[in-house]
């Protein structure tokens, strides 16, 4: 096995595909594993490792603040809002004008308050959620909470892969789906495990994904779950594409009803541990092969 | 009018298996597909498509390597870690705010809108049908999902349609909350684990947020019937109606793989609890 700590991601484009059932099975069946749960707005890799929180940190965005006391109501800000957060009045016959902040809409850029020519515009934090640190055995446990109601998962996403340890192997649970929360989780990866299953449903996202990965150079392989049921498409799409089939999970009522519980089966049954083993030298394998291609 | 969104909070609860019988049990309505990221209703519904548009949304910078000295100005401001260390952009790390292209004293950046993907107007036997399709890797689908339901609604009201069916993202972020702006209710469904519930509780929290009322289903309820249980619980203390419980049944991904909606594929148990639900939202 190679010796390097690779950041591997669990992905899948459709949700319920059993990323998180992956992600939990592989870290509790392997060593010198940092788990980051970066499907921040449904985290749910907790209520499987039930880790000892040890440490919590609120997470920020910056959005503006004005001092109307510096403020002239020029207008530059609405101006180079791209995300049209801001809005000003100006002020007319005497009256004063007003600037009005749609926190929600703001991405945080900055660069309302860099550009402002009379250094109003000053920025405070706005809490979008929570990070959690703990550990679970010899594991170690980061992940974050989305606020209720907030729009934004990439800022929460981007900061709870800042507590990334290079000196573990890193597993990340990420979000379902193709866009931003996806990008932000995965991004930066050595290797991406996409699990899907085999239905049109699953299929069908699979294909985007893989569009996602191949787009950010990410190498990837797939894994099957409830691979008994449906039908054979996914095995034809992935031999077609050349893409590697890494593990097959048959459909089990005991894996089934071990996950609707919170339990992850590895600890119900070692005979898996030695199949997440090899999932994880068969990403090995992957990987080398495509480091020996390059 | 009535708009009716079908969320989950937890992917593969079953969401559009539903949404896909709703669409079969209907009468005077249209469809939409909110889940632009991972859209599937189409692989039930078999659209013609009568109308295609692009969506444009955002916009990424592009720097312009002749006029670029390499200050570094812009890579000290970029908060998104989209400008590399050799002043090239990282195209899925920018956010499109244009502090870079305002900040670079030499003029050397510009910025590009992008083609964040299409949108679609269908014919389906099942009556009218919007839906998208998110570009690879791009970005603001919560603006998609708010351009598709604008476009709904307008056909809706021109036609005089009863209903409005929404099939929702998972999730409880950006495309969720654009998927449940404006509508009468949200039917929840989830499914009997311990990620069913907690998924489900966050996502009724956003709805409730946005003063949403909001009814439940359990899919697969007697995969375990303790924590159908305790949903059922929650749901009681918390004033939401359980409008029915799915069993488990292979016929379910049988109808799956042959491309059919539960409710004409046979005569199963849960299309049965479908056409209940149905009858308790419409």
């Amino acid at each position: 096995m190679p010796s390097i700590n690779m950041i591997i991601s669990i992905a899948s484009g459709k949700g319920g595909t059993g990323k998180t059932t992956v992600a939990v099975n592989l870290a509790l069946s392997l060593k010198n594993i940092q788990f980051l749960d970066c499907d921040v707005e449904e985290p749910n890799a907790h209520l499987f490792l039930k880790p000892r929180i040890k440490e919590k940190a609120k997470a920020y965005i910056s959005v503006p603040e004005v001092d109307e006391g510096k403020c002239t109501y020029c207008g530059r800000c609405r101006e180079v809002c791209a995300y049209h957060a801001i809005a000003v009045l100006p002020g007319s016959e005497g009256k004063k004008g007003s600037v009005l902040i749609f926190p929600h809409l703001c991405h945080g850029c900055g660069a309302c308050s860099i550009l402002c020519p009379q250094g109003a515009i000053k920025e405070i934090n706005k809490e979008i959620g929570i990070i959690e640190i703990g550990e679970k055995g010899d594991m170690r446990f980061v992940h974050g909470r989305l606020n209720i109601g907030e729009a934004m998962s990439p800022p929460l996403i981007r900061q709870v892969k800042k507590y990334i340890d290079p000196t573990k192997t890193v597993i990340i649970d990420a979000p379902p789906g193709t866009s931003c929360p996806v990008i932000t989780a995965v991004k930066g990866s050595d290797f991406c495990v996409l699990v899907t299953e085999p239905t049109p449903f699953g299929l069908n996202d699979l294909i985007l994904t893989v569009e996602v990965l191949r787009k950010l150079h990410i190498p990837f392989g797939v894994v099957i779950n409830r691979a008994d049921i449906g039908d054979g498409k996914v095995e034809d799409y992935c031999s077609k594409e050349n893409i590697p089939v890494l593990m097959r999970i048959p459909f089990s009522k005991k894996i089934a009803v071990s996950y609707s519980e919170g339990i992850p089966i590895v600890e119900k049954d070692v005979f898996y541990q030695d199949k997440f083993i090899n999932l994880y030298i068969h990403i090995c394998g992957v990987m080398n092969e495509a480091n020996s291609r390059n | 009018m009535k708009q009716i969104a079908v969320i989950s909070g937890k992917g593969g609860t079953g969401k559009t298996v539903v949404t896909g019988s709703l669409a079969a049990l209907a009468k005077n309505k249209i469809m939409v597909d909110c889940d632009v990221d991972a859209a599937d209703l189409h692989l039930l519904l078999h659209p013609d498509i009568r109308e295609r548009h692009e969506f444009r949304s955002g916009q990424t910078a592009v720097i312009d390597k002749g006029l670029c000295k390499k200050c570094g100005k812009c890579i000290s401001v970029c908060r998104f870690g989209a400008i590399r260390a050799d002043c090239t952009v990282e195209r899925f790390s920018c956010e499109g705010c244009v502090l870079c292209s305002h900040i670079c004293p030499y003029g050397a950046i510009r910025m590009e809108e992008n083609i964040a993907g299409e949108w679609f107007v269908s014919d389906t036997k099942y009556g009218l049908f919007v839906h998208a399709k998110l570009g690879i890797a791009e970005e603001n689908s919560g603006k998609l999902v708010a351009k598709i339901k604008q476009v709904a609604k307008e056909l809706a009201e021109k036609q005089a349609l009863d209903h409005i069916i929404i099939d929702g993202p998972p999730g409880i972020g950006c495309p969720v909350i654009a998927s449940l702006s404006g509508v009468d209710c949200a039917l929840i469904v989830t499914e009997p684990t311990l990620s069913g519930l907690h998924d489900a509780q966050r996502v009724i929290g956003v709805a409730k947020h946005f003063n949403i009322p909001v009814k439940l289903a359990v899919n697969k309820y007697d995969l375990n019937p303790v924590m159908t249980e305790r949903i059922e619980t929650f749901c009681r203390e918390n004033d939401i109606p359980v409008i029915g419980k799915i069993p488990f049944d292979k016929a379910v991904v049988k109808a799956l793989v042959e491309g059919k909606t539960i409710v004409e594929y046979a005569q199963c148990a849960a299309g049965a609890q479908v056409r209940k639900i149905w009858e308790a939202i419409k």
